[in-house]
């Protein structure tokens, strides 16, 4: 097992802690087919940590199995130092992993308040008769909660749509609202699946401005998928690389860029 | 014309008690289909399983007495106790919430993520199972509900319109008692709805299962909670039929007359159902009282409310108060 409070400094001077989580020789099927190939790595506290790789590489496969909607067939997930008992996706969320979708999967009829409010629901403790009665414990844990749910709104400049129903939002503000509400949650783990997916240059740098910001601000610890190399490398401390479901790389941008591996993955390479 | 005006009066309030016992069953349905997009057919006959379980554990039946007699030669019949209302109360809703956990663990968990229509016919066939198992272990016979609410003209009212107007206004006692639990239910419900962590969940689970899951609600636990609420509710709904009109299998088709309140006032509200269920209460009788019997030979109450459900369908579908329906094309 790796020490604990080992860790590292990166190019622009953020210390990196110890290890959060670690997926140990992971392997996922579905029937006959593998999309993830014995593959380890680790994500350390503080840092962004990508993984990238081709369509269909397994990448989306990968963040599934650490928020819990598949089960590897073989392997250990290993979080906070202890390995992971088999869980319902509800229950890592519990244990502090929130996350976003590739497509988009906000509560459509509820405000955008509301959506960032659910992202407190694990948060929540009072009991439901008090809090049916709206008393005592249960109105200052709703306060507490409303202000952090209201700070997030703040720090990723949603305030004006506060109270429009998430169905009237444009694509691009979706995305930040589904960020918006994995982050309420105050997770010891953000995963982000696309984050930049079918985005505009420009949301595509607001939503990089938005990731490193809630980076800094909050110290969140991330990983994040995605395919589009230019925006990953500009972003993240670590580079996972997958290619058909086996791991080609891994290492700081600069690493990934120059490994033939990752080089013949993207570029194609001759089979003579 | 002031008679024919206070006899209007009269039906008026006489519909509103009518609606509320409506909107008592439409609640049902629009509990499960907020919370699961389930339609569920068998609300009615789990308010008649609800309101025989409750005469049976009130009066000591023996549950599945003729079954057990016909294989053992017993004659067993009675337990020969009879217990409290309240506490019989207490004990129904028990067997409501084991009755949710069955239905949740033995059908629809798996068909999580069907069709709705796959959905809608699992729950017509628990409608025909349910009422088997109900005749079987409570008996078919046509039973008197009584747990001690009050019934019969309310003659403090009677008086008090009559020096007034000089007509006495016949108001029964237990549709008074009725809307003041269907309200009580009402603001209970929207309460657990809208300031609960719960009631967020469940209108979480409502709006896009995966994205519940993402923020740490178990799937499993709401969908119990909502189809035990739905019990709840076909409970009380079952109590005030089963009070007015006896329990027999009868309670299970007025499910089909909240069909129209529901169209009324939308799947997904719940004040929608209860506005909806006055409506058709008040339309129906005073169409009867004011079109129906002096021209169109009377007994206009069995189709008014189908008709009006129709016009809404026509002009206005998704009710009153429901959700708009917007297609992105």
């Amino acid at each position: 097992m790796l020490d604990q409070s080992e860790g590292y400094t990166t190019a622009d001077g953020r210390k990196i802690g110890g290890v959060v989580m670690e997926m140990r020789n992971i392997t996922l099927r579905f029937g006959g087919v593998e999309a993830i190939k014995d593959i380890s790595f680790d994500i350390r506290e503080g840092e962004i940590r990508a993984i990238i790789g081709p369509n269909g590489a397994g990448k989306s496969s990968m963040l599934n199995v650490i928020s819990g909607f598949y089960v590897p067939q073989e392997g250990e997930v290993w979080y906070k130092g202890a390995p992971r008992p088999s869980m319902k996706p509800y229950q890592v969320a519990r244990q502090g992993i929130a996350r976003t979708f590739q497509n988009i999967a906000l509560f459509e009829g509820m405000s955008v308040l509301d959506n960032v409010m659910t992202g407190r629901l694990t948060k929540m403790k009072t009991g439901l008769w008090r809090q049916a009665l709206w008393k005592g414990a249960a109105e200052s844990e709703e306060t507490a909660n409303r202000e952090v749910a209201e700070k997030i709104i703040d720090f990723l400049e949603i305030q004006a749509i506060r109270k429009t129903p998430v169905s009237r939002l444009p694509y691009g503000l979706k995305k930040r609202v589904e960020l918006a509400r994995a982050l309420a949650a105050e997770p010891s783990l953000l995963l982000l699946d696309e984050p930049m997916a079918g985005m505009n240059v420009e949301e595509k740098e607001d939503m990089s401005r938005f990731i490193l910001d809630v980076n800094d601000e909050f110290g969140t610890t991330i990983a994040l998928i995605e395919h589009d190399m230019g925006v990953v490398m500009d972003l993240s401390d670590r580079v996972v690389v997958m290619d058909y479901g086996k791991k080609i790389g891994d290492g700081t941008p600069d690493e990934v860029r120059n490994n033939q591996a990752v080089i013949d993955a993207y570029l194609g390479v001759s089979h003579d | 014309m002031p008679e024919q005006f206070l006899w209007t009066i009269e039906v008026f309030l006489n519909g509103l008690m009518a609606g509320v016992l409506y909107a008592l069953v439409a609640l049902g349905f629009v509990l499960i289909y907020k919370a699961s997009g389930i339609f569920n057919f068998a609300q009615g006959v789990m308010a008649l399983f609800a309101a025989m379980t409750l005469y049976g554990v009130m009066n000591g039946q023996v549950p599945f007495a003729h079954l057990i007699n016909a294989v053992f030669g017993t004659e067993i019949h009675y337990f020969g106790w009879n217990l409290p209302a309240i506490l019989s109360i207490v004990l129904t809703m028990v067997v409501m919430i084991l009755l949710a956990w069955l239905v949740q663990r033995y059908i629809f968990r798996y068909l999580v993520g069907q069709e709705p229509i796959i959905l809608f016919m699992a729950t017509i066939g628990l409608a025909y199972f349910l009422e088997g198992v109900g005749d079987l272990m409570w008996g078919s016979d046509i039973k008197t509900l009584d747990v001690g609410l009050p019934q019969g003209i309310n003659l403090w009212i009677d008086e008090t319109t009559f020096n007034f107007f000089g007509y006495g206004f016949f108001i029964d006692n237990l549709d008074i008692v009725a809307s003041i639990v269907a309200a009580l239910l009402v603001a209970g419900l929207v309460i657990f709805a809208q300031y609960t962590k719960q009631g967020r969940a469940m209108r979480a689970v409502a709006d896009d299962h995966q994205a519940a899951l993402s923020v740490g609600v178990s799937l499993n636990f709401i969908w119990i909670l909502v189809w035990s609420l739905a019990g709840f509710v076909a409970l009380v709904a079952g109590i005030m039929w089963g009070a007015k009109s006896g329990v027999q299998f009868s309670l299970s088709l007025i499910a089909l007359k909240a069909l129209p309140v529901l169209m009324l006032g939308g799947f997904t509200s719940i004040p929608g159902a209860i506005v909806g269920g006055l409506i058709i209460g008040v339309g129906e009788k005073l169409f009867e009282f004011l079109i129906g019997a002096p021209y169109l030979g009377g007994a206009t109450e069995n189709w008014f409310a189908y008709m009006l459900a129709l016009l809404f369908l026509v002009f206005r579908p998704q009710g009153l108060f429901g959700e708009k329906i917007i297609e992105r094309v």
